[in-house]
């Protein structure tokens, strides 16, 4: 499925609000575009995407159509620890893929 | 929806009939089409985390590593490390072929090595590989000059092309000079005529909600003036490239870029 | 609809399509035949309660070169403690084939209620964005927005 650039700043100061960025790879096909042949192309979206730091829910959003193409989300986290942020999505055929990235707090 | 729907032949006509004669753009008055976006779009292609080419450029990276085809070989297998094997490769194509007595483009001279060193099947045009692997490629020459080759066999190809820029076409009966060069800045509709050089591509184009080759591109603005846009792969289109990448000589190679 | 609208207080429905359709409403008992898609979704959302104007504010740059890929920035007026913080924030247009877009959720952890994404706009319309605070109460901003075409497009 899709593959996601995170954008995480590399070393960050405790209690800092910290900005996230995550643009993830697809098409968020939204079933109403028609095809060549009078009929419309299949919807196919993302339609969720979640943040956690070491397991506790930062952001996370339900999607609909209207969200564009290739997902571009930017998010601010508060920078309480070292640890690790899980990225997830989830498309309508409910497969979900998952990318972490380490956040290092001095 | 067709562009002519969206503006209205007529009102086109009527826009470009006001329109000046301005001809050949000097040198210090070159502007990238970044410079006709918003600053909104301007800050995607800026930010490599915001800019969607580089999701294309990083399956770029992916396709470069991967072993394929008969031979059995990567890219890297041969050419090592993109980013000192590809450094300014794609600021100087279209480039001469011995083998076709042709100019070829980059994705030409990419289907080249998937054929004859991989022994795999040519990627089509625009293929979702074809573009990623363009981007990855385009990506190692980012910030360097466009730099195509002085090659006098170049020449009478790359002169074909300026001719091409020049004819008028289309049932607009408009030639790409009209536009380009004598009235960018001006707007058709709501959108502003760039100078059109291609030291972008392959670009993420919001329209398209993807990427695409400068061929893709130029179809658009021939499909604009209701002409019959060349098949991808036209020897006209490497043709167009070749004058266009000496019109941008010098000119920052942006890749991957955004365009609306 | 004016930020300056007398809402604090009012119904839903007046805070969001203003006077004239509450007028409506009143009198006619097939008024909410008439509600627009967007209302009722954001009915859904809040199940009823009265939403409160201010506080939430959606940026988008006024004039779009596409509706294809919009840049939306939506941030809310809040703490974000535990004891004080935003929980949902959806956002909503008039025009697109479904009136959703995207609702998001927060947390304290978040720092800040704050969120930079991109969005379909079929056409000119209003987003709206909805916060749903951790009180149990709702806020609500919005903003008009002009979409532009490109001059040329792909022949389909
Ligand atoms: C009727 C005016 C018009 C004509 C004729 C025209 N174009 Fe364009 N061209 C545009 C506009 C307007 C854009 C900007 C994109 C848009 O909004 O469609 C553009 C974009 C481009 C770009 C992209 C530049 C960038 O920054 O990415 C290139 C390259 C280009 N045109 C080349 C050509 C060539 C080659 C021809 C002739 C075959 C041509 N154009 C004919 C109006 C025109
Ligand atoms: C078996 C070895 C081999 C493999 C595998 C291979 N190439 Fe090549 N490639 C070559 C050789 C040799 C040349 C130079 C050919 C020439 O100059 O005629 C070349 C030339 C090129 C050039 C032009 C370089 C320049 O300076 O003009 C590009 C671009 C290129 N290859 C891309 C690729 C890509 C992309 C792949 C993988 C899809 C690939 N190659 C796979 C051997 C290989």
């Amino acid at each position: 499925m899709a593959r996601a650039l995170v954008n995480v700043p590399a070393k960050v100061k405790r209690g800092d609000v910290v900005e996230i960025k995550v643009l993830i790879s697809h098409p968020m096909e939204t079933g109403f575009r028609p095809d060549p042949n009078g009929k419309f192309y299949p919807r196919d979206i993302l339609k969720s995407f979640a943040c956690t730091y070491d397991g506790e829910h930062v952001f996370s959003a339900e999607l609909f159509p209207a969200v564009s193409a290739n997902p571009f989300f930017s998010f601010t986290v508060v920078a309480t620890q070292t640890g690790v942020l899980t990225f997830s999505w989830t498309d309508d055929k409910d497969q979900t893929q998952v990318q972490t990235a380490k956040i290092e707090v001095e | 929806m067709n562009p002519a729907a969206r503006i209205g032949g007529l009102a086109l006509i009527a826009m470009l009939g006001a329109f000046a004669a301005r001809a050949q753009i000097a040198d210090a008055d070159r502007k990238s089409g970044a410079a006709f976006m918003s600053a909104q779009t301007q800050e995607m292609q800026r930010d490599d985390g915001a800019n969607p080419g580089m999701l294309a450029a990083l399956d770029g990276e992916s396709l470069w590593n991967a072993r394929t085809g008969g031979a059995g070989k990567s890219c890297a297998d041969c050419h090592g490390e993109a980013q000192t094997g590809m450094k300014g490769v794609a600021a100087r194509y279209p480039a001469f072929n011995e083998a076709s007595a042709a100019p070829i483009d980059l994705q030409g001279r990419i289907n080249l090595c998937r054929q004859d060193q991989q022994k795999a099947t040519p990627l089509a045009p625009e293929s979702r590989d074809l573009l990623a692997l363009s981007a990855f490629i385009g990506l190692q020459s980012r910030g360097m000059p466009t730099a195509p080759p002085d090659d006098p066999r170049l020449t009478p190809f790359r002169e074909r092309g300026r001719a091409l820029w020049s004819q008028r076409m289309g049932q607009l009966n408009f030639s790409c000079a009209q536009c380009h060069d004598d009235n960018w800045g001006k707007h058709l509709g709501s959108a502003p005529i760039p100078q059109a050089h291609a030291n972008a591509y392959p670009i993420y184009r919001l329209e398209w909600q993807g990427m695409g080759l400068l061929q893709r591109r130029l179809r658009n603005c021939m499909s604009g003036v209701r002409a019959q846009a060349f098949p991808y792969g036209a020897q006209e289109f490497v043709e167009l490239e070749l004058f266009l990448a000496e019109r941008a000589r010098g000119m920052p190679v942006e890749t991957p870029g955004v365009r609306p | 609809m004016q930020q300056d609208h007398p809402s604090e207080g009012a119904s839903r429905r007046a805070v969001l399509t203003g006077a004239a359709s509450a007028a409506l409403i009143a009198v006619s008992p097939a008024a909410r035949a008439t509600m627009s898609e967007m209302d009722e979704a954001i009915r859904a959302f809040t199940k009823g309660a009265p939403i409160k104007q201010g506080g939430v504010k959606v940026d988008i740059p006024i004039l779009l070169e596409s509706g294809n890929s919009v840049p939306a920035v939506v941030s809310v007026e809040s703490p974000m403690t535990p004891a004080d913080h935003v929980v949902k924030v959806a956002l909503f247009n008039e025009k697109n084939p479904l009136p959703q877009i995207a609702i998001f959720t927060f947390g304290p952890k978040s720092g800040r209620a704050w969120v930079s994404t991109r969005i379909r706009l079929s056409d000119s319309q209003k987003v709206v964005a909805v916060a749903q605070m951790s009180d149990g109460g709702f806020r609500m901003g919005m903003i008009e927005v002009i979409v532009t075409l490109p001059a040329c497009a792909e022949e389909r």
